[in-house]
């Protein structure tokens, strides 16, 4: 079983898309609608048909743009301050502008959202300032309506290849290396155009549980397009703003400011009070938050057993049916009735995802990234707040400018020594007689991560951090086993969690401020506008370790007023009130 | 360094019984996410599928996609 065989295949495309999730089948819908005479094929380490973050599907849309509900220069406005204004609002506007067509699109797929008594979109006021929340009563259909377009629009699907390296020629991007998670053959893929859709680094921090798979992230998300994305050269963004979410505790279910919150649900601390103002999510809130868990008042709860039977029975229908369907029996084998009691909740270990922050690879309003013919959507790419209706949005962005590009071009040129180099580089953990098996080092790598990355961020701590991982790495490159194929994909998926280890200790230590609340606490410095209004952008040095530089955050084409700024600054419930 | 096995309890349950592995059913092991779950031999003879590495985001693809309702996915010991 998962006997590891050598071989070597090569094919070749016009557009790549890595990913199966969520941008990825729209990139590839896109691309292909677009010009149905190119080759356009979907990979993924896992199947397509239950891949990603959306695996069993979602509640509901957080960020939905619709006209009457709110305006692009609106969300526009309001993601830059729950940036902390550290945002090129060119591509978030450019979302807010085109996904309401994808919400058209998705229900021409037979996806519906929620509508009131009169036809019209039932959105709901979550977010500070605007109105974009949208329930989905199908939500658990999206990847079988998904899939089903794929079929009908013939794209290629090759499943159960894991993408390990981009070939790249130059400055241009030129195809993936690809291996076999049950047999470790390897598939080079030459393409014109490769568009990333990997999702977020989810495995990066180790969860309260102790268990390496019991992430807030789908587990598969384990940060390749991160890695791939750096050791190609292109550059990623604001590693440091990372993305921290209030949870369950032990469980990975959100707290769902979105799905309890317009329904009465809220958060509170051991007393029962409210301590935050508003529970959508920010830096600022989650800082709130940490205080509140670390406080004499903790731990922290959410709060719904003041509510009535109807509610209730109503926020149980959505919470333990779609998004996390392990819910209910987590809350039952723990003996927690949401009339009775209030559920214990604590906050997610770290993980780069732009869906959910802004730490993501560094790409602009057409989901370009700073290599030519390579593209990044979804939760990967640092459009940030994006989402699933980001990702889907961008993805389609992705896939229509990448199917332009490709026409235009020739297969970029690589150089074969980088296939061999790769192949020693992945099958070497098979050519020992034992040594140390991939879970333990992916165990002790997030286990650093816990210990010194995660925030209140210290500088000598972060410092610990990059010696004690150089050892694991030592240990991975010379010593690391694996028995059969499967390992060998755990292995591979190890060294992507290390190298974004390495990314989070150098991207953190470079910002000498503290900005996004928890997310980037540097309590050594404080926050230092004068000096840190820019993106921070980590790339791979001459030296084969990450380098950082400062990139001025792009002109706003949506002014924000001064009084504006601090909407999300001012978190914590007063006194008087 | 030398290797040791250790124990683990699985959080996917296959009952051996309503599980069709042996007309040639995989949909559990095809729509894994994390790839964790694999056909065996029993000792009769017939095939049954079962969860092979302990690496489960319990997610419940396998259970809600099995056609025959064979498959239960239990919480991970550590975090119930």
């Amino acid at each position: 079983m998962d006997e590891i065989k050598e071989g070597i295949e090569q094919i070749e495309c016009d557009v790549l898309v890595i990913g199966g999730g969520t941008a990825g089948p729209m990139a590839a819908l896109k691309a292909k609608r677009k010009n149905p005479k190119a080759n356009v094929i979907l990979l993924d380490k896992a199947n397509v048909k239950r891949s990603g973050a959306i695996s069993m599907g979602m509640d509901g849309l957080n960020n939905s743009v619709i006209p009457g509900y709110a305006t692009p220069e609106q969300y526009t406005k309001e993601i830059t301050i729950a940036n902390d204004g550290i945002c090129d609002q060119a591509a978030v506007y450019r979302y807010a502008e085109e996904c309401y067509g994808i919400i058209q699109e998705l229900d021409s797929f037979g996806i519906r959202f929620q509508k009131d008594n009169n036809g019209e979109y039932d959105v709901k006021k979550v977010h500070h300032i605007g109105t974009y929340v949208l329930p989905m009563p199908n939500g658990d259909t999206v990847k079988k309506a998904l899939y089903r377009q794929l079929r009908k629009s013939r794209i290629n699907i090759v499943n159960r290849y894991m993408a390990t390296r981009l070939l790249t020629s130059g400055d241009r991007v030129a195809g993936a290396i690809c291996v076999n998670t049950r047999s470790a053959e390897f598939l080079v893929v030459k393409a014109k155009a490769v568009i990333m859709c990997l999702g977020a680094a989810g495995r990066l921090g180790l969860p309260t549980s102790g268990y390496l798979y019991g992430t807030y992230e789908n587990a598969a998300n384990s940060g390749e397009g991160y890695a791939m994305a750096y050791h190609a050269g292109a550059a990623l963004a604001n590693l440091e703003c990372y993305q921290i979410n209030p949870l369950i505790k032990d469980y990975n279910g959100p707290a769902c400011a979105y799905v309890a919150g317009p329904l009465g649900g809220y958060t509170t601390n051991a007393g029962g009070d409210r301590f935050i103002e508003c529970d959508y999510w920010s830096g600022q809130m989650m800082q709130e938050f940490y205080d509140e868990l670390q406080s004499g008042n903790g731990p922290v709860f959410l709060k719904l057993n003041h509510l009535a039977e109807e509610t209730i029975s109503e926020i149980e229908r959505i919470l333990h049916i779609v998004e996390r369907p392990t819910r209910g029996h987590f809350h039952e084998g723990r003996g927690t009735d949401y009339r009775k009691q209030m559920i214990e909740m604590h906050i997610s270990e770290i993980g780069f995802c732009s869906g959910h922050s802004a730490s993501g690879v560094y790409v602009d309003e057409n989901a370009r990234t700073t290599i030519k013919g390579l593209y990044a959507a979804g939760d990967m790419a640092n459009v940030p707040h994006n989402y699933m209706l980001g990702a889907f949005t961008n993805g389609a962005i992705a896939g229509e400018d990448a199917i332009d590009y490709a026409a235009d071009v020739d297969f970029a040129a690589f150089d074969e020594a980088d296939i061999l180099a790769e192949k020693t580089r992945v099958l070497a953990p098979t050519r020992r007689d034992d040594g140390v098996p991939p879970n333990q080092i992916e165990y002790k790598t997030r286990r650093l991560v816990n210990d010194y990355l995660q925030p209140p961020k210290v500088t000598a701590k972060m410092e610990l951090a990059q010696q004690r991982l150089a050892e694991v790495r030592d240990d991975m490159n010379n010593a690391m086993y694996v028995s059969n194929a499967h390992e060998l994909m755990r292995s591979l998926e190890a060294a992507s969690i290390l190298d974004c280890a390495d990314m989070a200790a150098h991207a953190s230590l470079y910002r000498t401020e503290s900005r996004w609340g928890l997310y980037h606490n540097r309590v050594d410095y404080e926050r230092n506008d004068k000096d840190w209004f820019c993106h921070t952008l980590l790339t791979k040095g001459k030296n084969n370790s990450p380098t950082s530089r400062k990139e001025a955050v792009k002109p706003y084409i949506v002014d924000i007023a001064d009084d504006e700024k601090d909407a999300y600054n001012h978190q914590r419930v007063t006194a008087a009130e | 360094m030398p290797l040791a096995q250790s124990s683990t309890s699985v959080p996917v349950v296959v009952n051996d019984d309503l599980c069709i592995a042996d007309k040639g059913c995989t949909v559990c092991v095809e729509v894994c996410p994390l790839d964790v779950l694999r056909i065996t031999d029993m000792a009769d003879g017939r095939k049954t599928a079962h969860m092979e590495y302990d690496e489960c985001w319990y997610c419940m693809p396998c259970e809600a996609d099995c056609p025959t309702g064979a498959v239960k996915v239990n919480l991970p010991y550590l975090l119930k």
